[in-house]
C-alpha cells in the first residue's frame, strides 16, 4: 500500500488546490486591505479598486464588459441566479412560463428548474441527449417556444466531459428571442469563454475548478437580459445580488484566471495526450469497460468509464486505499447510491451506470502517476469481479 | 516645502486623469473628487458628464494612482442654478450657455469650495487653457497651447482669486500628447466620442427636454420676415434659435433664417442668411480677469461662440460696465445668452453675456 504522502489526486473536476500565487494575491485582502467596498473611505476605496480590477480580469476573459459580471458564492449559486432569476423576470416581463434544460445538467441547474416547476408553476422541459451525452442544436430549435422564459445547456459536463456545441444552440435562442445559459463550471480551465463566439447571454462560473478558492463565483449576465435579484439587500453587485462581496475570494478567482489563461494552451494538448493515453490502456486492457460521453469532442483532462460487474463506489473505496484519488461521477456520497441520470440519460443501463468512473487529469497529473494508476486499476476491477 | 494638496475634478476621460496622473508625478499630494451632476430621472446613464460608467472609470483611474477619490453630490445646486437658468433662459427668449454657468457657479463655486475644505490648496481640472503670472502677481488667463483644443471661452468668468487656486496641468500639452501620456500612465481611457453637447441633455434635442421642463407651453405666434409680413406660424420662441434654418415650416423660395426673436410681441423674425449677419452688440455681467481696462474704448478679437473664429472688434466701456461691441466685418448668427469672450493674442482678457444685437 502507498504512503499517505503519496496520494495521487485524480479528482480534478471535484476541485482543485489553489496555485500558489492565488494564495499569496488573496493574503493581503484578510488583514491589511480588509475594508469594504461600499465605504466611502480609503480603507473602502482600496477593497473596491481590488473588487473592480478583478472585475475587469474576468470581464476581459469573457470578451464582456464588466458591468456585466456579479460575483456569486460560486457555480451553484450562479446557476440559481440565472435560472431563478431569469425565469422570474421572464414571467413578470412577458409572461414567458417555460423552461428548456437538458438531462445532462449539474444539479444546481436541474433541482433548481424542479422546484421552479414544483412550486413556481413553470412548466419544464428536459431536452434529450444523444448516446454521447450531447445536446444538438436541432433538438432546441424543435422544442424551442415563443413562451420559453430561458434555454440553459450545460458547456461541459462534469461527468462525462461531453462538450456542448454552445455556439450554435445559442444563436438558435438569439434568433428566437429567448435568454440563453450556460454552466460553464468545468469548462473555464480549458475552453473559450468568449461569450460574444458562444451566443451566450447568462454564464455561470466557480473558482474551485480553476485553482481559485471554494465559495467564490460569477455570473456573466448579457446586458439587456432581465434577471430578478435572488438575494436582496445593500444593492451590491449592480443589485442582482446583495452582500458585502468577498474581496479576497475575488482577487483569489481573478487571479487563478489569470492562471488559467497562462497555462491554457499548455494544459488542453498536454493534457489531452495524457487523458487519450489512459483511454487507450483502460480499454485496451480492461475487459467489458467501456468509454463514457464523447471520444474527441470532451474536456482535455476528463476520462470516465464503466466496468461492467464492478461496483464504484467499492471501487473508489479501493483505489484511494492504495493513493489513487477518483470519483464515480455522480454526485451521490452516502447511503444507496443512484445511478447518474446522466448516464441513464445516455441509455446506460441502471445496473451499468452503478460502476462508473472518473478519471480527472490536472497541473500535476504525469504519465508515471496514469502508469501506475492504470496497473492498479486493472488489479482492482478484477478483485471486484472476483 | 512642504508637499502641497490639489484636488482634481476627474470624469473619467482621459484629460482629467492625465491631469490627475501629472499633478502625482509633479509631486503633488492628489485627491480626485467627481461631481454628480444633475440628470432627468431614467436618464442618468446618459449624462456626457457623469453617468454611472465614466463614475467608474474614474474610480478606475483613482485606484490606479492610488489617490483617494470622493464623489461630491452637486445634484441639487446643479439643478437650481444651471438647469433652472437654462429653462428660464429659453422660457425668456435667450440662448443660454450652460456651461459657463456651471463652471461659475458649480466648479469654481461647489467644487472649489469643497477641494480647499478638504485641506487642499489647487483646484485643477482637464481643461485646455493656461495661467501665467506676471510681474505684480496678477493672474492671466491664456489660450492653450493646443489652440484646436483652447476651452478659455468657458473660461473667461474665472477671478484672480480663483485663478490663484486653479491649476490647468494640461495648457501647454496638445490632445495626442495626453493621449499619449495617458498610454505612460496606463490609463484606461473610454473610447467615447467627444461632444460639444449639454450633458445633462445625454444627446436629445434641447427641444424635447423644454417640452417635458416648461411650465406652461409657450404660446405659438406669427413669424414674420425683416419687412414685418406674415409668412407662418412658429410653435413658441423658445423652440428657436437665432439663425437656425430647419424646421421652420415655411415653403417655397430661398431659405429662411432665424433672424431675431422679438419676445414682446411674440414674433419669430426670419430672413435671409446675410439677415442674419451683425456687426454692433452689447455685452453685460463683464468679468475683466485682470482688473478693469484703465481706458474706456479697446481694440481686441472677440468670440461670439465656443466655436466661432477670432473676431476683430472695437469695444466701448459704458458707464455701468457693460458693454458694446463693433465687429470691423458683420458675423452670423450673433446670439443673446450665449457669451462673447475678449482676447488680445494669446490672452483671454474675459468676457461677459451677449445682451441686445443691435445692428
Ligand atoms: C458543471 C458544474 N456546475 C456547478 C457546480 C457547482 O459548483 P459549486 O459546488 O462550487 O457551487 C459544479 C461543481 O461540482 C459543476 O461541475
Amino acid at each position: 500500500m502507498m504512503n499517505r504522502n503519496n496520494r495521487i489526486y485524480l479528482d480534478y473536476a471535484a476541485t482543485t488546490p489553489l496555485a500558489d500565487e492565488v494564495v499569496e494575491a488573496m493574503l493581503p485582502y484578510f488583514q491589511k486591505e480588509f475594508g469594504n467596498p461600499s465605504s466611502l473611505h480609503r480603507f473602502g476605496q482600496r477593497a473596491e479598486g481590488a473588487l473592480e480590477e478583478a472585475r475587469m480580469t474576468i470581464a476581459a476573459h469573457l470578451n464582456c464588459s464588466d458591468e456585466e459580471i456579479v460575483f456569486t458564492s460560486g457555480g451553484t449559486e450562479s446557476d440559481n441566479l440565472a435560472l431563478r432569476g431569469c425565469a422570474f423576470a421572464r414571467r413578470e416581463q412577458v409572461g414567458a412560463n417555460h423552461l428548456l434544460i437538458t438531462a445532462v445538467e449539474h444539479h444546481a441547474v436541474s433541482h433548481t428548474a424542479e422546484q421552479l416547476a414544483r412550486h413556481f408553476g413553470f412548466e419544464v422541459e428536459i431536452l434529450e441527449v444523444d448516446s454521447q451525452g450531447l445536446v444538438s442544436p436541432e433538438i432546441v430549435q424543435n422544442h424551442i417556444r415563443p413562451n420559453t422564459a430561458l434555454v440553459s445547456v450545460i458547456y461541459a459536463n462534469n461527468e462525462i466531459g461531453s462538450i456542448n456545441p454552445i455556439s450554435e444552440i445559442g444563436k438558435i435562442c438569439r434568433e428566437r428571442g429567448v435568454p440563453f445559459h450556460t454552466d460553464a463550471v468545468q469548462a473555464t480551465a480549458y475552453l473559450s469563454l468568449d461569450v460574444e463566439a458562444l451566443n451566450v447571454d447568462l454564464l455561470s462560473l466557480g473558482a474551485h475548478k480553476f485553482y481559485g478558492p471554494k465559495g467564490i463565483g460569477a455570473l456573466y449576465v448579457r446586458k439587456g437580459i432581465p434577471l430578478l435579484p435572488c438575494q436582496t439587500g445593500g444593492g451590491q453587485e449592480w443589485g442582482l445580488r446583495s452582500g458585502t462581496p468577498n474581496i479576497p475570494y475575488i482577487v483569489g478567482m481573478s487571479t487563478a484566471l489569470k492562471f488559467v489563461q497562462k497555462n491554457q494552451a499548455n494544459w488542453t494538448t498536454s493534457l489531452a495526450h495524457l487523458r487519450d493515453w489512459l483511454i487507450e490502456q483502460v480499454l485496451k486492457r480492461i475487459p467489458q469497460s467501456r468509454l463514457t460521453g464523447h471520444p474527441t469532442q470532451r474536456l482535455p483532462n476528463l476520462a470516465s468509464f464503466v466496468f461492467k460487474g464492478v461496483h464504484s463506489q467499492k471501487l473508489i473505496a479501493l483505489l484511494d486505499a492504495e493513493g489513487f484519488a477518483c470519483s464515480s461521477g455522480s454526485a451521490c456520497k452516502t447511503g444507496n447510491p443512484s445511478p447518474s441520470e446522466v448516464l441513464l440519460a445516455m441509455g446506460i443501463e441502471p445496473e451499468l451506470a452503478l460502476s462508473s468512473l472518473r478519471v480527472t487529469l490536472g497541473r500535476d497529473t504525469k504519465l508515471e502517476h496514469l502508469e501506475s494508476f492504470v496497473d492498479c486499476l486493472i488489479e482492482k476491477v478484477v478483485q471486484l469481479r472476483g | 516645502m512642504s508637499e502641497k494638496t490639489v484636488v482634481v475634478g476627474m470624469s473619467g476621460g482621459v484629460d482629467s486623469s492625465v491631469a490627475a496622473a501629472l499633478l502625482q508625478r509633479q509631486g503633488y499630494r492628489v485627491i480626485g473628487v467627481m461631481m454628480s451632476l444633475w440628470s432627468e430621472q431614467g436618464r442618468e446613464k446618459v449624462n456626457r458628464c457623469c453617468t454611472p460608467d465614466s463614475m467608474r472609470l474614474a474610480k478606475r483611474v483613482a485606484s490606479i494612482l492610488d489617490i483617494p477619490f470622493y464623489t461630491l453630490d452637486v445634484r441639487e445646486p446643479f439643478y437650481n442654478q444651471i438647469v433652472s437658468y437654462f429653462i428660464q433662459g429659453y422660457q425668456s427668449g435667450i440662448t443660454p450657455n450652460p456651461c459657463v454657468q456651471c463652471n461659475r457657479q458649480i466648479r469654481w463655486g461647489a467644487l472649489l469650495n469643497f477641494a480647499l475644505s478638504l485641506g487642499a490648496d489647487y483646484l485643477a481640472t482637464g481643461h485646455y487653457a493656461r495661467i501665467v503670472t506676471d510681474e505684480l502677481g496678477v493672474f492671466h488667463l491664456y489660450r492653450a497651447k493646443d489652440h484646436s483644443k483652447d476651452q478659455s471661452y468657458v473660461l473667461h468668468m474665472l477671478t484672480q482669486s480663483d485663478l490663484a487656486r486653479t491649476i490647468f496641468p494640461l495648457g501647454d500639452l496638445t490632445k495626442s500628447e495626453v493621449r499619449q501620456l495617458a498610454n505612460e500612465f496606463q490609463l484606461p481611457v473610454a473610447q467615447r466620442a467627444e461632444s460639444q453637447d449639454l450633458c445633462f441633455l445625454g444627446g436629445e434635442d434641447y427641444r424635447s427636454f423644454l417640452m417635458r421642463h416648461l411650465d406652461e407651453l409657450p404660446p405659438s405666434g406669427a413669424i414674420v420676415d425683416t419687412h414685418g409680413r406674415y409668412l407662418g406660424q412658429h410653435q413658441g420662441l423658445p423652440f428657436y434659435t437665432i439663425g437656425q434654418r430647419k424646421g421652420l415650416g415655411i415653403s417655397g423660395g430661398k431659405p429662411f433664417y432665424v433672424v431675431a426673436k422679438d419676445l414682446e410681441n411674440n414674433l419669430l423674425v426670419v430672413g435671409s442668411k446675410e439677415d442674419t449677419r451683425k456687426k454692433t452688440f452689447t455685452v453685460t455681467q463683464v468679468n475683466w480677469i485682470g482688473g478693469n481696462p484703465s481706458v474706456s474704448t479697446l481694440e481686441l478679437t472677440v468670440k461670439v461662440r465656443y466655436l466661432s473664429p477670432f473676431l476683430a472688434a472695437k469695444l466701448r466701456i459704458q458707464e455701468d460696465g457693460s458693454c458694446q461691441v463693433e465687429l470691423s466685418e458683420p458675423y452670423w448668427d450673433i446670439t443673446p445668452g450665449q457669451a462673447a469672450v475678449f482676447y488680445q493674442g494669446e490672452r483671454c482678457l474675459g468676457g461677459g453675456t451677449i445682451q441686445i444685437v443691435l445692428s
